[in-house]
């Protein structure tokens, strides 16, 4: 098949992925972006309200609240996953005894589901907390740091395997260059391994500060936002992240469903934003192979 | 060749598979009930698959997670095969769904009605149909408290001494003060506040206090609560957590069926909860209480003349028709609903299987003892305890409450953080649901 002939059907091609995005995608992008003007009860009827659920999504401290919790937790966890995850790649290229099992060991967190994994921790952890006489459910530090050790187990074995092979593919010369000028190995890293590896620190750390971001799954198994603090009959959950605060938005009451909506508009210009922002800063530290 | 006509066989099977599954499904009138108590799935089930080989009307019965009906029911309404019969709690949850509900008048389920105070009415409509009618207490283990009785460090020596909140104190802490010579780990069973059990007493255990102070004020509804008798709320709170299996500290992940458990293997003597719990609370491959060992007592909070209160009974499970179904569907749903209160079968499954109070003409008389115990409290001449919690504001202010019980049960809020949640969050709520 020719070029011409490729071009000619390549709508026909497109068509199916294209429509699939188009209803999976698009159309429930920009409904949701429409119904977080309006009053609604089901998606079918909605009522243009303006906006009005903005402002209260603003005023609404509980989200102000898990925006800085939020961010809070995807600092450490970007930092501590990456830290973590490049450790164990390099260790484990470095030629030791039994790597390849520990990969795959490394590596089965992330096969299971954040639901399960965060019951399964809550589990652990109450056990454990058991003999001091609290639960994880009751200390909103002890909830942070929970978070935290559950993301870095579930996540650190899928860096791994992109920093594995990251360093994989940089070229022995470089090595050997290295050697022959007398540099340690402490040069080496700094110096060779890590600019080589700016491709695959991009990949992780965009990877880690989107999910750290977006986490849902495992807030709402683990913590549920629990512990959460009076202030005048408002009742800010201490551990709860973006994403739980909109779903409980949603459910709040019988006018909050657009609130939660408005939020969750926020949240998708936040994601981007912070996204696109990391990307720009790693890109430029990228150096040609 | 071969490979070539194995692939046009393959390419057309896929596309009949597509224009199957595209295709339009028999236009029969059909029902789609969207269930509320996950213990009754099975029988709802054997109950629309019964009437199905009876009239051919198909009948699909989902039945939502525990503590997920909103959520269900939201995503469900929006799709094209919404469920036709529903559910809401009462007034509150009649506002989020009033547009969505028929109108009953005229319909005969109506007329199956012992009594119409049974009917959920708006603007002089009617929306909606309570099909069961439920009690809460105190469920007790009466071969427990008996041997409490009976012993000589009791100061309680009969059921009938055991009347007021003085004497389930005294009761209560003895028992839990001589727990091993009883062979139990505590008095109450854990009053878990994971979402599967802290609606016993974010909503449950939070009707008394309610229902007292809308007494005193003579009104059913408020868009303020006082919180006149929230140190009653607070004694026996402290009761439950103090006297328990487990301390109070790990209430917080508590489940439900933690404290089942604790009450169906004899463990602790006193289970708060309903007529609801019977079926799994039963002998069951000797696991259990045989009917003869069930007992209720109301939830005493020491107000004056408490001798005389009964039970928690009332309804909040009301029968809703979706309006925006086909015409075809909502009468069949009518049909079946109908057929459901006065047939031999329906009746039987309500009253038998499901273990149901229901307010139908038609019903049988269910055969649970907790029912049993039920009924005669009210020949007694008790007053019933009313369900106000259905004018709860919203959801929100439950999880405000049980939030602030959990901290409070374990020593990291205090007091006034239940009273904040309880009074400031019921007038934001009641304000922010009612724009």
């Amino acid at each position: 098949m020719n070029k011409r002939q490729l071009s000619k059907y390549f709508p026909i091609f497109v068509l199916p992925a294209f429509a699939a995005f188009c209803v999976g995608f698009v159309y429930p992008f920009l409904h949701g972006i429409y119904l977080s003007f309006c009053n609604f009860r089901t998606t079918g009827d909605a009522k243009w309200v303006g906006l009005s659920n903005y402002i209260q999504a603003f005023t609404d401290r509980g989200f102000l609240y898990s925006f800085v919790f939020t961010v809070a937790f995807t600092l450490v966890s970007v930092v501590l996953i990456n830290v973590l995850a490049f450790t164990v790649a390099y260790v484990l290229t470095s030629g030791i005894r039994g790597a390849n099992i520990f990969r795959t060991v490394f590596f089965m967190p992330n096969l299971i589901g954040g639901v399960i994994l965060g019951y399964i921790w809550q589990i652990i952890f109450d056990g454990i907390l058991k003999n001091y006489a609290t639960n994880i459910k009751l200390d909103s530090t002890l909830g942070f740091w929970g978070l935290v050790i559950l993301l870095c187990w579930q996540q650190i074995g899928y860096m791994m395997i992109i920093y594995i092979s990251g360093l994989n593919s940089i070229p022995d010369q470089l090595y050997e260059a290295a050697k022959v000028d007398g540099a340690t190995k402490w040069q080496t890293l700094r110096k060779v391994t890590l600019p080589m590896m700016m491709p695959s620190i991009t990949i992780c750390t965009f990877l880690t500060l989107t999910n750290s971001f977006k986490l849902f799954d495992q807030n709402l198994a683990l913590t549920a936002g629990e512990p959460g603090m009076q202030i005048g009959g408002e009742t800010i959950y201490r551990t709860e992240m973006m994403a739980l605060n909109i779903y409980n938005t949603f459910y709040q009451n019988l006018n909050s469903r657009g609130v939660g909506q408005a939020k969750a508009a926020i949240f998708f210009l936040l994601v981007a934003a912070i996204g696109l922002v990391q990307l720009y800063l790693t890109r430029r530290k990228e150096v040609e192979q | 060749m071969l490979k070539k006509i194995s692939t046009l066989l393959f390419a057309l099977c896929m596309l009949c598979l597509l224009l199957a599954s595209c295709g339009k499904k028999a236009d029969m009138p059909s029902v789609y009930y969207l269930n509320f108590k996950p213990e009754q799935d099975e029988e709802w089930k054997e109950l629309a698959a019964e009437y199905t080989e009876k009239t051919g009307i198909p009948v699909t019965v989902v039945t939502a997670a525990s503590g997920n009906y909103e959520q269900t029911l939201t995503s469900e309404m929006d799709k094209k095969d919404a469920p036709t019969l529903f559910q809401v709690n009462g007034p509150v949850g009649l506002a989020n769904w009033k547009d969505y509900c028929y109108n009953l008048e005229g319909s005969a389920i109506l007329d199956e009605l012992v009594s119409d105070t049974f009917t959920l009415k708006d603007d002089g409509k009617i929306y909606g149909v309570a099909y069961v009618i439920e009690t809460y207490g105190i469920i007790y283990n009466k071969t427990l408290l008996n041997a409490y009785f009976n012993s000589d460090f009791s100061s309680v020596k009969s059921i009938e001494q055991l009347n007021n909140f003085a004497a389930l104190k005294t009761v209560a802490e003895e028992i839990q003060a001589h727990k091993d010579a009883l062979g139990v780990n505590g008095a109450f069973t854990s009053a878990g506040m994971d979402s599967s059990s802290d609606w016993r007493f974010k909503t449950h255990l939070a009707n008394m206090p309610i229902y007292y102070e809308f007494k005193d004020r003579g009104i059913t509804n408020t868009d303020a609560i006082e919180g006149k008798y929230l140190d009653n709320y607070r004694e026996i709170w402290e009761l439950y957590i103090n006297n328990s299996t487990v301390s109070p500290t790990s209430l917080a992940s508590k489940t439900a069926t933690d404290a089942e458990t604790e009450f169906k293997t004899g463990k602790a003597v006193f289970y708060q909860n309903g007529t609801w719990a019977y079926d799994s609370l039963k002998k069951d491959n000797g696991v259990g209480l045989s009917d003869g060992e069930f007992g209720m007592l109301p939830i005493y909070i020491g107000v004056a003349g408490e001798e005389n209160q009964g039970l928690c009974t009332g309804s909040e499970n009301y029968w809703c028709v979706n309006a925006k179904a086909s015409e075809e569907d909502i009468n069949a749903t009518l049909d079946f609903l109908y057929w459901v209160v006065t047939s031999e079968e329906g009746t039987d499954e309500l009253a038998d299987d499901m273990g149901f109070v229901t307010p139908f003409k038609q019903a049988k008389t269910a055969d649970n003892p907790l029912v049993r115990i039920a009924d005669e409290y009210i020949a007694n001449g008790k007053t019933s305890v009313s369900w106000n919690f259905s004018v709860i504001p919203s959801e929100n202010w439950k999880n405000g409450v049980g939030t602030a019980l959990t901290q409070y049960a374990a020593g990291t809020a205090s007091w006034d953080s239940v009273v904040s949640a309880f009074v400031n969050g019921w007038k934001n709520e009641y304000a922010a649901a009612n724009k």
